[in-house]
């Protein structure tokens, strides 16, 4: 199906509570396709339940989340802060969300092959995932997220608790998913990040949408008076 | 030294099979049991959780009488004709170590399935699928419940008693063997049944668990 029928993505009036407290409040928003999308906002802030919310992980308690003129999903993807890699080899990682998502036989072994090679794991294509460092992982995570070829990819916080140069390889691969022609849409308090990666970006305050504009003017002039402490590293 | 029963290690092979083989089959039916009340939503859930729980305390002596019931020439199954062989001594055993698997890899699966949903989810896996992904994922924590259920066979006298009869040559077992020797007032020679019984169930658990060390440092 056509990018165009199922894009944009559109969030209306979005709600959702979660243990009693409100971690979304009336967001509504529009994602296009081959988006870059950064989410900021405090701790707190709901930016990753926004993030599962448009992945379709949580269900809103009110509004809806709907996608372009069919209505239909398109491929999608999310790659996690931490994300659970398999106890079986990097690989076989890889080869297993293939396998759930119906791709078979030597396709699926040669898609695996072809996105561990882009993350530069295939050196490591046999070790076991779980003993991989920190950021090998979320190469994986992203190779395995690639694999699956997603119109869409949701990223929550996909450079924290990296080293400076596991980082920037994980920006560079990301950088490369877009260009590829993925839409992203990623969560991150990394501000550097935010301000070479996205195009756009959805600030969030308590829950709400507070901002959302072009990258280069959120940086340069921020609107709202909560985006303006946040930048000046007000808020946590 | 007390004289041992010249049969002995037909007694201890035969305490092996039947424990090993009541294990074997309880796992095969309580791990995927377990992983799927852990993972499914189903109208009565929590009263299977507490039914699974509860019965980890089933006493043995009733488990046997029943499975004596079932098996027994008027019993619905007495037909086979497997009262009082080691076959029965299995399925008395199996009835016992089924609710231990179960119960306890439901609360194993349930904790890696709080941390695997979102992403298995995210992978478009469905729980169905989830529950053979799951089972392999814990394999070194569900090694735990599956000895756990092996020592619960072997330790087993009561029901063993009621439906093996404790045939000599036929259906005696260490344990069975113990409390004959006991009521017989030889208990130097039960004590030492019994000190094999342990270094038995110890040897196996030991293998077990260097099993489990040797796999956890290679697969991480």
């Amino acid at each position: 199906m056509a990018e165009a029928e199922m894009f944009p993505l559109r969030a209306r009036g979005v709600s959702v509570s979660l243990g009693g407290h409100r971690a979304l409040d009336d967001v509504s928003l529009e994602i296009g396709a081959r988006a870059r999308t950064a989410v900021l906002g405090a701790n707190g802030a709901g930016k990753s339940v926004l993030l599962r919310v448009l992945h379709g992980l949580i269900a809103p308690d009110a509004g809806s989340v709907a996608w372009g003129e069919s209505g239909r999903r398109p491929a999608q993807a999310m790659v996690f802060q931490r994300p659970v890699l398999l106890r079986r080899p990097a690989l076989a990682n890889i080869e297993y969300a293939l396998a759930v998502n119906g791709v078979r036989g030597d396709e699926r072994r040669d898609r695996a092959l072809e996105a561990i090679g882009r993350v530069g794991l295939s050196h490591l294509a046999g070790r076991q995932a779980r003993v991989l460092s920190g950021g090998e992982q979320q190469r994986l995570a992203l190779a395995r997220a690639w694999a699956l070829r997603p119109q869409i990819l949701f990223l929550d916080e996909p450079t924290a608790s990296l080293d400076p140069n596991a980082a920037a390889e994980i920006e560079r691969l990301i950088g490369g998913i877009h260009a590829a022609g993925t839409a992203i849409v990623f969560a991150t308090h990394h501000l550097g990040l935010a301000r070479r990666l996205a195009d756009e970006v959805v600030f969030l305050e308590q829950g709400r949408v507070a901002e959302r504009t072009e990258t280069d003017r959120f940086f340069s002039s921020p609107a709202s008076a909560e985006a303006q402490r946040y930048l000046q590293g007000e808020l946590p | 030294m007390p004289e041992f029963p010249q049969d002995l290690w037909r007694i201890v092979a035969l305490s092996l099979e039947v424990s090993l083989a009541a294990t074997l089959i309880a796992c095969a039916l309580g791990l995927p049991l377990g992983a799927l009340v852990a993972v499914g939503r189903f109208p009565g859930r929590r009263g299977v959780i507490i039914v699974l729980n509860a019965l980890l305390g089933l006493p043995s002596v009733v488990v046997g009488l029943a499975v004596y019931l079932l098996l027994s020439r008027a019993g619905p199954l007495g037909e086979l004709g497997i009262l009082f062989t080691p076959a029965a001594i299995v399925i008395a055993q199996t009835l016992l170590v089924l609710p231990i698997v179960a119960a306890l890899a439901r609360q194993i699966v349930e904790d890696a399935w709080t941390d695997y949903r979102e992403q298995l989810t995210s992978l478009g896996v469905s729980r169905a699928r989830a529950v053979p992904t799951l089972l392999r994922d814990t394999r070194y924590s569900l090694l735990t419940v599956v000895l756990a259920g092996f020592g619960r066979a072997a330790s087993e006298v009561g029901a063993v008693m009621i439906v093996g009869g404790n045939i000599d040559g036929v259906t005696r077992v260490m344990t069975t063997a113990i409390a004959l020797e006991t009521s017989k007032g030889d208990l130097p020679l039960a004590l030492w049944l019994g000190a094999v019984l342990i270094g038995t169930v110890l040897a196996v658990n030991t293998a077990a668990y260097a099993i489990r060390e040797w796999s956890l440092k290679r697969h991480g």
